[in-house]
């Protein structure tokens, strides 16, 4: 991950270059209200993760706080500060999923596969993560596979679908 | 303003409409208890400890952020809601360590205060404390997230009153903690080190690093002179540690104690204020004069010299270039006193003591601060660890005899001692200003400059210097700052007419007396005491301005020549350098 020093010796250039791409976002959610959480999907949709100094040109754009941008960022675990794998895992372990067993899910997925919750496979193909909640209380317990919903989900089927999946090379 | 009635447990109050109940308990001789509304700062209901019933309402209500209302009757105290605090209080301590013993709170945390009135005897909840390290990065404060009980002073201190946006409210839920945003440390940090985290901390999650053991190091050690100075703010609220009233003046206390200590000089940081305000005045009327940089901006505080010069590097060259005093006392003690006395300087150890953690920071800012060839300070402490040294030492501190300084460092006017209340600096310098121009003192009446002092965030005044009109800024807290700022930028930017010749500026709330190194439970009510304090032997000195201090001008006879010359600008002078900076 970048450093604050690695930030200080950036390149105008480089600065210039993320300045423009951030522009976009900010003029496609101008004037609305929260705007900097949708802002913050669109960067993550775009880059897999909020990068810091993302946030850093993001602060000046929206002429807010870096900090506010952090507690936002923090707050919902669906953001990712470092990079993640090509397949994102989720799974929910918010109140419903946690009574319907959501620990039996992540648990199946750390003994099969090695998998650590908030890190990604040495490989970069895998991250997994813990969220709360995905919103689909009713049908929980509720695992994410990049941007398939896997309801009523239980070991067997959240492993097969990862077993399903390609296996790109990165 | 409409008028509220209600009663509070049965007692009749009378309030302005938009008080809260917390406030209006007060009235009626109720304490409600709470660990997370703090009198400097807004509400923000985190703790819980604060509800309160309502009679024929089945809820319970925050006080903290409950106004009260027409014919409210307010229940504060029953089995019911004592109990509950009892729980939540026992839920906060599950949550945090049981080190109290070694805590740097130990015996002044809120938390500990609470947990013995609330007679907590048993752990019925299992302890589950967080593992994230200390933040000891800075050298002047420690994080210890394990000790946070969540209660948002800090971060609102930061954020609101200073505007530096060190610390945010960062993950949720168990995970939440105080932090710099986005994994980095303290020092990586946008923050100044003027403590206020620490000051309004209720436990010891943020406090200040203690240097203690290095001054009874030095004090033992036989190759080593330990001299040492202490700060205006210092003498006025040193007293709260012992139980006496905000505001009592103990200088020559200190003094007495200091050397009982074992320092072999005792010196004070006003007579080096006086200094301070010979060079700032001498700099301030050149540029008056000739047409110089102006507005000229002080720079006593080393947490604004930090601010601004991450922040505000375009002014770099309206600061005065005037050390502080704490680094003036430094250099001539190394220089001047040691060849007065024949010392070697490299065996002298220089202490202060002042009410500020970002004193600590000051003494290795850079190269310009040992410009006697040796650190200038070695060490620096903060009133707090100051009184704990007074306990340790067995000193029965109050019934010393009075005692005075050392000369030829420790004879002080009354202008320096208000360096330490927000628009002393401006004041003292003034009086000499005056001098300078005029070539006679103020009349006695107007020398007590009312139009700058007080507690408003930002005071703005127009001085009459025989016939021509100096306005003056001071602003204190941080985030006061922008504002007088921005208004010299637009007049630059615009060729407008200068709004200010003169701007003041202390990091801290109340200036130095509200420092983040002083005494705990700070208030505006005790911060106007403290003032009252320091106005007050500015009264009772018989000089009260800088440049009538006869040892000053003695120092400038004997060694410096004149304010501004070649050896003030080597010693007693430093710049200022854009410092490249992780964003705010």
């Amino acid at each position: 991950m970048t450093t604050p020093t690695d930030i200080i010796k950036q390149s105008p250039e480089d600065k210039e270059k993320i300045r423009t791409r951030i522009q976009k976002y900010v003029d496609r959610w101008r004037g609305v209200e929260g705007n900097l959480i949708m802002i913050l999907h669109d960067i993550q949709e775009a880059e897999g993760y909020v990068p810091r100094e993302w946030s850093m040109e993001l602060a000046k754009a929206l002429d807010i706080n870096l900090g506010r941008i952090y507690e936002v960022l923090t707050f919902y675990t669906y953001f990712n500060l470092k990079p993640c794998g090509k397949h994102a895992i989720h799974v929910c372990t918010g109140t419903a999923c946690h009574i319907k067993g959501s620990a039996k899910l992540i648990d199946e997925l750390k003994t099969r596969f090695g998998f650590v919750v908030g890190e990604t496979t040495p490989d970069r193909l895998y991250s997994l993560n813990e969220v709360r909640c995905l919103g689909a209380c009713g049908l929980a317990p509720v695992a994410r596979v990049n941007h398939e919903i896997l309801a009523k989900a239980t070991p067997e089927s959240l492993v097969e679908k990862i077993e399903s999946l390609e296996k790109v090379n990165v | 303003m409409k008028t509220i009635h209600a009663k509070i447990n049965g007692i009749a109050v009378e309030v302005p409409a938009g008080t809260t109940i917390l406030e209006a308990a007060k009235k009626a001789q109720v304490r409600i208890p709470t660990l997370c509304k703090h009198p400097d700062l807004k509400p923000t209901a985190a703790c819980g400890l604060c509800i309160v019933k309502l009679k024929g309402n089945p809820r319970t209500f925050r006080a903290c952020t409950t106004p009260i209302d027409e014919g409210m009757e307010v229940i504060t105290h029953d089995d019911e809601l004592v109990s509950t605090r009892k729980t939540v209080l026992e839920l906060i301590l599950s949550n945090h360590p049981a080190d109290c013993q070694t805590c740097g709170r130990n015996g002044s945390c809120e938390l500990q205060k609470l947990s013995a009135d609330f007679a907590m005897r048993e752990e019925r909840i299992p302890r589950h404390v967080c593992d994230l390290p200390k933040d000891a990065s800075t050298g002047s404060i420690i994080i210890d997230y394990a000790k946070c009980i969540k209660c948002g002073r800090c971060v609102q201190v930061c954020q609101e009153v200073q505007n530096v946006w060190a610390l945010s409210f960062l993950e949720r839920g168990i995970d939440t903690r105080m932090a710099p945003s986005g994994d980095i440390s303290l020092a990586e940090s946008p923050c100044v080190r003027c403590g206020q985290c620490s000051a309004h901390c209720p436990t010891g999650a943020i406090v200040e690093n203690d240097d203690t053991a290095l001054v009874w190091k030095a004090l033992h050690d036989p190759n080593k002179f330990c001299t040492v100075q202490i700060a205006p703010a210092v003498r006025v609220a040193i007293g709260e540690e012992f139980g006496l009233e905000p505001g009592t003046n103990l200088t020559r206390k200190i003094y007495a104690v200091l050397r009982r200590m074992g320092f072999k000089a005792v010196f004070d940081t006003n007579f080096s204020a006086d200094l301070t305000i010979m060079e700032e005045s001498a700099e301030f009327v050149h540029r008056f004069a000739n047409n110089g940089v102006l507005p000229l901006i002080t720079t006593c505080c080393p947490s604004w010299v930090d601010f601004m010069e991450k922040y505000h590097t375009d002014l770099i060259p309206n600061f005065s270039t005037a050390k502080s005093p704490q680094q003036m006392m430094g250099v001539m003690t190394k220089t001047y006193y040691a060849q007065k006395q024949g010392l070697d300087p490299a065996k002298i150890y220089q202490v202060s003591i002042m009410p500020c953690t970002a004193k600590k920071f000051e003494l290795e800012r850079d190269t310009n601060m040992q410009a006697s060839g040796y650190p200038d300070v070695d060490l620096s402490i903060t009133t707090r660890e100051f009184a704990r040294m007074i306990k340790q030492s067995g000193i029965d501190f109050l019934r010393l005899d009075d005692e005075e300084a050392d000369s030829i460092l420790g004879e002080y006017t009354g202008a320096g001692t208000i360096f330490g209340a927000t628009g002393g600096v401006m004041e003292a310098a003034l009086r000499t200003a005056y001098y300078k121009i005029t070539g006679e003192n103020m009349p006695k009446e107007a020398i007590d400059i009312q139009s700058v002092r007080g507690l408003k965030g930002v005071r703005e005044a127009e001085i009459n210097v025989d016939g021509t009109k100096v306005r003056v800024a001071v602003a204190h807290g941080l985030a006061n700052v922008e504002y007088v700022m921005d208004k010299v930028r637009k007049a630059r930017d615009n060729g407008e007419p200068l709004p200010y010749h003169f701007i003041e500026v202390m990091a801290c709330p109340g200036g130095c007396i509200g420092g983040g190194g002083q005494p705990y439970g700070v208030t505006d009510d005790i911060r106007e005491k403290r003032i009252a304090g320091l106005y007050q032997d500015d009264r009772d000195c018989k000089l009260r301005f800088s440049h009538e201090n006869p040892e000053v001008k003695q120092a400038y006879a004997e060694f410096l020549g004149e304010p501004l010359s070649e050896k003030a600008h080597h010693l007693l002078h430093t710049h200022y350098v854009e410092r490249p900076m992780y964003q705010r």
